[in-house]
């Protein structure tokens, strides 16, 4: 099953939005809660790094018996070095951005964390790609 | 369909008139309407008691115990919390209640806010704890409790495991009594009740356990003896409070702010169910990993709002603060309060746990994962067909509500009132067919010929 949303750069009254949807579809798919809070986190912080920094971004969530694969593209300013961006603590996120509780420089670490399989690809000047996959029974957590 | 959760909301079908109300005001989408009547999905109530203060008709109604299970008891105590001394007028001073209780039949009433001293030290040391979840869920609101297993499980594991302040406070008195020489069936403890949660979670404890409290009085029922009495203007028999174990501070616990104001760290009160469950989706998104405590509470203005209490919720709140500056400035040595803790804390300081709190998820479309995927696009593809304006004409809340019935075989999408007209239009349904369906919702007498 397939769910498509646009994640709109730089509109914080919408961060969330899709991250609660996918979350929904979770529950109703009875998957285990804390699977379910993992792949949340991972998702809400890639859905929050495209509106934190990228002018626009989609989110491609397909759901699979045993897996959900969620695919987010954006068209922004990438990432150089993602090796870095992925340490604890580091952020890039400017003065205002921190100011409204994102850009703890936890964005990449916390994404890492919570999800099983995390790919990111970027071009600098062009945008960025993640792609979490997380496995939807119990032995795989 | 199976009862897991003792309710004391009841809606009395004779007295309901079917007017929805209370269907579009329940926050956990737990009422349909079915032949005119309002009908309640046992597995998702929470008891928070919504439907109640909507309702035009009062034909909801909170189960009470007989009142005179007390006297199954030789020592028969009222457990009484702040709230019903805050809500009445301050020309009646909280002797009077209490005096009202001793007529009725009690032996001795305590105050519930006793308790939170007893409590509070053991909160702040569980904070301290290492590899605690947060933020920290507090225990207090056994509506919310209720709330989290159905809807939020995930959240389960960041409930405070400790008992709330009128579980301590009768546990604090059963060992009070046992000292003075009573044995435990001898001791009947009632607790007059602010809302229907406390009741169903004295009925059937969310963790489990049996509950120290014996009976439940509700507050409206005591309420309505507490004015009679004080217009009728006879007060002789008068019993004075022991205030001096109740830390001023304890007074407005069970108030919005009352309990997060006293905790340790960054902490959030949040009042009102709907707040509440808005607040809580992004607890779920980690979105508040930098607050340690949430003080979460199903009523408006907390337990002054609570749907049994009759006086005004923002009054009752006045009050309370006023009566807590008052028995702040007597000045009373705190040394009773210790001592009381110290003698606590040894005997039965271990009891205060509750036992892990179980996910009781109402959404899951079916266990069969595939049953369930198929199920969810079917729920996709009745979206895109129902007309998305909830008017809940169909008996069901809305008509995401209406598209998840209908593939768990609680529902038919010919509910919908305008499939109806587009059926009718197609010739695949004729009026009187529609007519009838719409009778089977809302009843004959609303649909007549």
């Amino acid at each position: 099953m397939r769910y498509v949303f646009d994640i709109e750069g730089g509109n914080f009254d919408k961060a969330g939005q899709a991250s609660s949807e996918i979350k929904k579809v979770m529950k109703q798919l009875g998957i285990e809660p804390a699977i379910i809070k993992r792949t949340v986190i991972a998702l809400y912080e890639a859905e929050v790094n495209i509106v934190a920094h990228a002018y626009r971004g989609t989110l491609d969530a397909v759901v699979f018996e045993d897996r959900i694969v969620l695919r987010l593209c954006d068209v922004g300013p990438g990432i150089e070095d993602i090796a870095k961006a992925k340490e604890k603590g580091y952020s890039t996120a400017s003065p205002a951005v921190r100011e409204m509780g994102f850009g703890a420089g936890m964005g990449l670490y916390n994404m890492e964390k919570n999800a099983d399989v995390l790919r990111i690809s970027s071009e600098v000047g062009q945008g960025t790609v993640v792609e979490i996959v997380n496995y939807l029974n119990n032995r795989h957590s | 369909m199976e009862s897991r959760f003792h309710h004391a909301l009841k809606i009395q079908t004779e007295v309901c008139t079917g007017c929805s109300r209370c269907m579009m005001s329940c926050p956990t989408q737990a009422i349909r309407v079915r032949k005119g009547k309002a009908v309640l999905l046992d597995e998702r109530c929470v008891d928070c008691g919504e439907c109640y203060r909507v309702c035009p008709v009062g034909a909801i109604i909170i189960e009470q115990d007989d009142f005179n299970r007390i006297f199954e008891y030789r020592c028969r105590v009222a457990l009484l919390p702040a709230v019903m001394i805050g809500q009445v007028p301050d020309s009646i001073p909280a002797q009077q209640i209490f005096s009202v209780l001793l007529e009725l039949g009690f032996t001795q009433v305590f105050e519930v806010e006793k308790g939170v001293s007893l409590l509070h030290q053991v909160i702040l040391d569980h904070q301290r704890q290492q590899g605690i979840a947060k933020p920290l869920i507090s225990s207090f609101c056994p509506a919310i409790i209720r709330l989290i297993q159905v809807k939020f499980p995930a959240l389960v594991d960041h409930i405070l495991p400790l008992k709330p302040p009128l579980e301590v406070a009768a546990l604090n008195i059963r060992r009070q009594l046992s000292v003075d020489g009573l044995a435990d069936h001898q001791i009947g403890i009632f607790y007059v009740t602010p809302c229907a949660a406390k009741i169903a979670s004295v009925k059937s404890p969310a963790d489990g356990n049996p509950s120290p409290i014996n009976g439940i009085i509700n507050m409206n029922y005591l309420y309505n003896k507490v004015l009679r009495k004080a217009i009728q203007g006879n007060d002789e028999s008068c019993m004075l409070p022991d205030h001096s174990t109740v830390v001023p501070a304890d007074l407005i616990w069970s108030l919005t702010k009352g309990e997060s104001s006293r905790v340790a760290g960054r902490a959030v009160a949040v009042d009102g169910i709907h707040h509440v469950i808005s607040f809580l989706e992004r607890v779920e998104n980690d979105e508040m990993d930098d607050v340690d405590y949430l003080e979460l509470r199903a009523c408006d203005e907390s337990c002054a709002g609570g749907v049994l209490l009759t006086g005004d919720r923002f009054l009752t709140v006045e009050r309370l603060h006023n009566h807590m500056q008052e028995l702040s400035a007597r000045d009373i040595p705190d040394t009773a309060a210790k001592d009381t803790w110290h003698a606590f804390q040894d005997e039965i300081g271990g009891q205060l746990g509750i036992n892990r709190i179980e996910p009781r998820p109402v959404q899951q479309l079916s266990s069969d994962r595939t049953i369930a995927m198929e199920k969810l696009q079917r729920i996709r593809e009745l979206m895109k067909i129902l007309p998305g304006v909830d008017c809940g004409a169909c008996g069901t809340p809305d008509c995401q509500t209406l598209a998840e019935d209908i593939v768990r075989d609680m529902g038919s999408v010919n509910q919908c009132i305008f499939i109806q007209r587009r059926f009718e239009e197609q010739g695949i349904m004729d009026a009187s067919e529609s007519i009838q369906i719409m009778k089977s919702i809302w009843g004959d007498e609303k649909i007549k010929g």
